[in-house]
Order: structure tokens, then C-alpha cells, then sequence
């Protein structure tokens, strides 16, 4: 015996609509996550395709690597760095990373609409590149 | 003895998702099995505990006021406090709900020399505001990872959110707000000997199981580093409920899955239902419309009742002889 149903039974069907929006969000609607190209003329150039560091490496830490490669060139004056296999590379978004990957918008900013993530760096960075 | 058991257990289950997943590797046991069976839980038990306390009657209304109930129409109603009609008390709940109304007139009383003092105490209501609107905002940030393409209006929050632009990846301000709600809250606990006095173990556990999971999430995006596109496929993945585990993904993430796994699961049996039971309030969601509206009991047995017209049927005859006068011939 359920006192006022009425009321409560709309209360839980809304708390069951809103806690399951995720599920039921995306059915038909979700898009199939994007597909990262690394087809640019300069990497098909290259003999070794690998990144300055290891692929793995660069995809959860190239947020940090690139927050501290402006804290060395800014404050530190620092404007070479060195990998963990010893190569040395300019510390430079636009000369060296976007030299590579001159794809931005396959490359970058798939996964960052992917994951919902909009950096700062292009406020200034990355200008010479169609978004 | 009430502290140290909570903090073993949350602990313990650091280490349980530690071993399960670093280790032993039982990445689908802790990646689709467990946050599935949780979630499940959590909103069939959510369900169950209202349903259950909706069949406690409330037969009359009594809610607590304080301020002028609706009168003459010259005397001016308290429209929040004393509400008296449906939207009003929307309204209440509403402050209630989002603001916490009730506890902004938290007192306290202090007793100096020989005299008893009372005072406006603002920290718990500050705190608990803290706590809670971080909380929600960082669940509401989440949905990133569950929806795709992500709508507007989770970009917009996480761009307010990372405004300050601190660091890459930016720094959330409610990661900063929901550890120090947590940590008030924990050491208004331990530091107030009338509220140590009445703490008790299901009060420590949620704090820190919540403060788990907001350091293992905050590990996870400014210190260990995921890849949060495998993180993005995998949340996918479960709510199209083709559920994939990706291998690569640090053990700090089942950490704060298996964390957020225990506190969904606990949810509904614990204090945590508070959430549903602001609503299920009787003192805080009827209108005080008692002189108005006629309200019954809805267990009042059937009374035998016989009017007078029935009598007069039973001894009209009777009644005609002895030459009574009566209400209808």
C-alpha cells in the first residue's frame, strides 16, 4: 500500500529517466569514435615513424610534456630537448610537433572532441594550420 | 575504533582493485561485471528504499514552520516558510534542495561563564554547499566520457569549471572545492567533541570513500596519466552496453572505478539516501493547508452510523399511531 503513488511514482520515474541518461542518450546517437590519421607529407617521408617519445608515452602525457616544455622555454630559457632515447629535438608546438602532424583536425583536435577537451594552446599556437 | 574501521575498509578496497586489476589482471570482473552489477543496485535499491517509505501513511499534514501561515488577507503570509499551497511548497523545496535553507539557520550554543549564549553558525551550511555543488558538477562533467557527440552544456561547465586555466590539463576548481568540503566535513567530526561523540562509523565511511575517489581521480589527471580516449572507449562502450575492456589502461582507473563502484553500490542502504529522503520529507513537503482542507484519515474504520431519516423509517408506523410528528409522511 503506497501512499500519494501518484506523486512518488513520477518522482522515481524521473530519477530513473535522468540517473540512465547516459543509456538511453545514446542509442542511435552515438558516433563511432574518430579515426586518427597520421597520413601527412612529412611523416610518409619518414624512414622511422616514431614520435619523440613512445606512442603510449605521448598519448596520456603529452598534456604534462607540453606544459613543461613552455615552463622551460618561457622561464628557463631551455629550448632543446632530449628524449628518453637520447635524440634531441626543438622544444616547439609549431616546429616541431605540428611539423609532423600538419593534420590538425584529424590529428589533434579528433580525440580532443572526442573527450571533450579544448586547450588553450591554440589560443596562440597552431595559427599556420587550417583548423 | 569508529574512525579506524571506515579508513581500513576504504583502504581495503584500494588494495582489493589494486591486486584485482594491476595484478591478477581481472579486467573484466572489475571493468563490466562490477560497475554493472553497482549501477544496477544502485537504482533498483534507490527504488526499493522510497517505495518502501512511501507506504509509511501520512495521514495528516505537519509540516514544521516558521513564519506566518496563510490567514486573513490582510495579514501577510510567509509564503516559504509557511507554505500553503502546492507551488509554494515547490518553491520551499527547491531552496531547500539547491540551498539548503534549513541549515543556513544552524545554531550553536555556547556557554560563557554563568551564561548561555546562541550564535548564527554558517561553516556546516558553507561546507555542506561546497561539497555538494562540487559534487554535482563533477558528476555532471563526467558525462563526457558517456556521451559523444558531448553536449554544450557539459563543454561549457568544464570550461567554467578550468577557468582559471592553471596547467595542462587544466585544473578544475571543484577538484580543489570537493577535497576541501570533504576534509570539513571529516574534521568537524574529529575536532567538535559533541559531534565526535555522536559520529559513527556509516558517518566516516562515505567521507572517506568520497575522499578516495576524489584523490584517485585527481591522481589520475594531474599525476599518474591515463589515456583518456581508451578511458572515452571504454565508458562508450558500457552504456552502448557492448561492454570492452581496454587493457592498457593504468590501474589507477580501476581504483577509481572499483571506488565509485563501492559508493553507488552502498548508496541505497546507507545515510547517502538522504538524497531521496529530502524529498520523502513530510515535515518540509506538505502544505500547511490544515484549516483549509478537511484532511482524513485514511485508516478511520467505517463508522455505523443511523440518521434520523432511517429511524423514522424504521418506526414511522409506530410513530404515526402515537400521532409524533414526522419528516416525511
Amino acid at each position: 500500500m503506497m501512499y500519494n503513488g501518484g506523486k512518488i511514482i513520477t518522482g522515481l520515474i524521473i530519477f530513473a529517466l535522468i540517473i540512465t541518461a547516459p543509456f538511453w542518450l545514446n542509442i542511435g546517437q552515438a558516433d563511432e569514435p574518430p579515426e586518427i590519421s597520421l597520413d601527412t607529407p612529412v611523416i610518409n617521408q619518414l624512414s622511422e615513424k616514431e614520435c619523440i617519445e613512445s606512442a603510449e608515452f605521448m598519448r596520456s602525457q603529452h598534456p604534462q610534456l607540453l606544459n613543461d616544455w613552455r615552463d622551460q622555454v618561457v622561464r628557463e630559457g631551455k629550448t632543446v630537448y632530449t628524449s628518453s632515447s637520447g635524440k634531441e629535438y626543438q622544444i616547439s608546438l609549431d616546429n616541431t610537433c605540428l611539423q609532423c602532424h600538419s593534420n590538425r583536425s584529424e590529428f589533434c583536435d579528433a580525440c580532443h572532441a572526442y573527450t571533450s577537451v579544448d586547450p588553450y594552446c591554440w589560443d596562440c599556437h597552431g595559427g599556420g594550420i587550417a583548423k | 575504533m569508529k574512525i579506524w574501521a571506515p579508513l581500513l575498509a576504504v583502504l581495503a578496497l584500494v588494495i582489493i582493485a589494486w591486486l584485482g586489476a594491476g595484478v591478477f589482471e581481472w579486467t573484466s570482473l572489475f571493468g563490466i561485471i562490477i560497475p554493472y552489477t553497482a549501477f544496477a543496485i544502485l537504482v533498483l535499491g534507490f527504488i526499493y528504499r522510497v517505495i518502501k517509505w512511501a507506504q509509511s501513511p501520512v495521514p495528516f499534514r505537519i509540516p514544521t514552520t516558521c513564519g506566518q501561515q496563510e490567514s486573513l488577507p490582510w495579514i501577510k503570509q510567509d509564503k516559504i516558510e509557511n507554505p500553503s499551497k502546492t507551488w509554494e511548497v515547490v518553491g520551499r523545496m527547491a531552496l531547500e534542495i539547491l540551498f539548503f535553507r534549513s541549515l543556513f539557520r544552524n545554531t550553536q550554543t555556547e556557554k560563557r561563564e554563568d551564561k548561555l549564549g546562541f550564535g548564527s553558525s554558517k561553516w556546516l551550511w558553507l561546507g555542506s554547499l561546497v561539497f555538494h555543488w562540487s559534487m554535482l558538477i563533477i558528476v555532471l562533467r563526467h558525462l563526457r566520457y558517456f556521451l559523444y557527440p558531448v553536449p554544450a552544456f557539459v563543454q561549457g561547465l568544464e570550461k567554467l569549471d578550468g577557468f582559471l586555466q592553471v596547467g595542462v590539463p587544466v585544473l578544475y576548481l571543484t577538484d580543489v572545492f570537493v577535497v576541501l568540503g570533504i576534509t570539513y566535513l571529516f574534521l568537524r567530526r574529529v575536532v567538535i567533541p559533541q559531534v565526535k561523540y555522536i559520529s559513527l562509523a556509516a558517518d566516516y565511511f562515505p567521507l572517506f570513500l568520497l575522499l578516495g575517489i576524489a584523490t584517485s581521480g585527481i591522481l589520475m589527471r594531474y599525476g599518474l596519466k591515463v589515456d583518456i580516449a581508451s578511458v572515452k572507449d571504454f565508458a562508450m562502450s558500457l552504456v552502448t552496453f557492448k561492454p570492452q575492456v581496454i587493457p592498457e589502461i593504468g590501474t589507477i582507473f580501476y581504483v577509481h572505478l572499483f571506488l565509485v563502484s563501492s559508493l553507488v553500490a552502498y548508496f541505497p542502504w546507507s545515510k547517502l539516501m538522504h538524497a531521496g529522503g529530502i524529498f520523502m520529507s513530510p515535515t518540509r513537503n506538505l502544505a500547511n493547508n490544515s484549516r483549509a482542507v478537511r484532511h482524513i484519515n485514511p485508516w478511520n474504520y467505517e463508522v455505523k452510523t443511523h440518521t434520523y431519516e432511517e429511524y423514522e423509517d424504521e418506526f414511522r408506523e409506530k410513530m404515526r399511531k402515537v400521532g409524533l410528528p414526522l419528516e416525511r409522511e
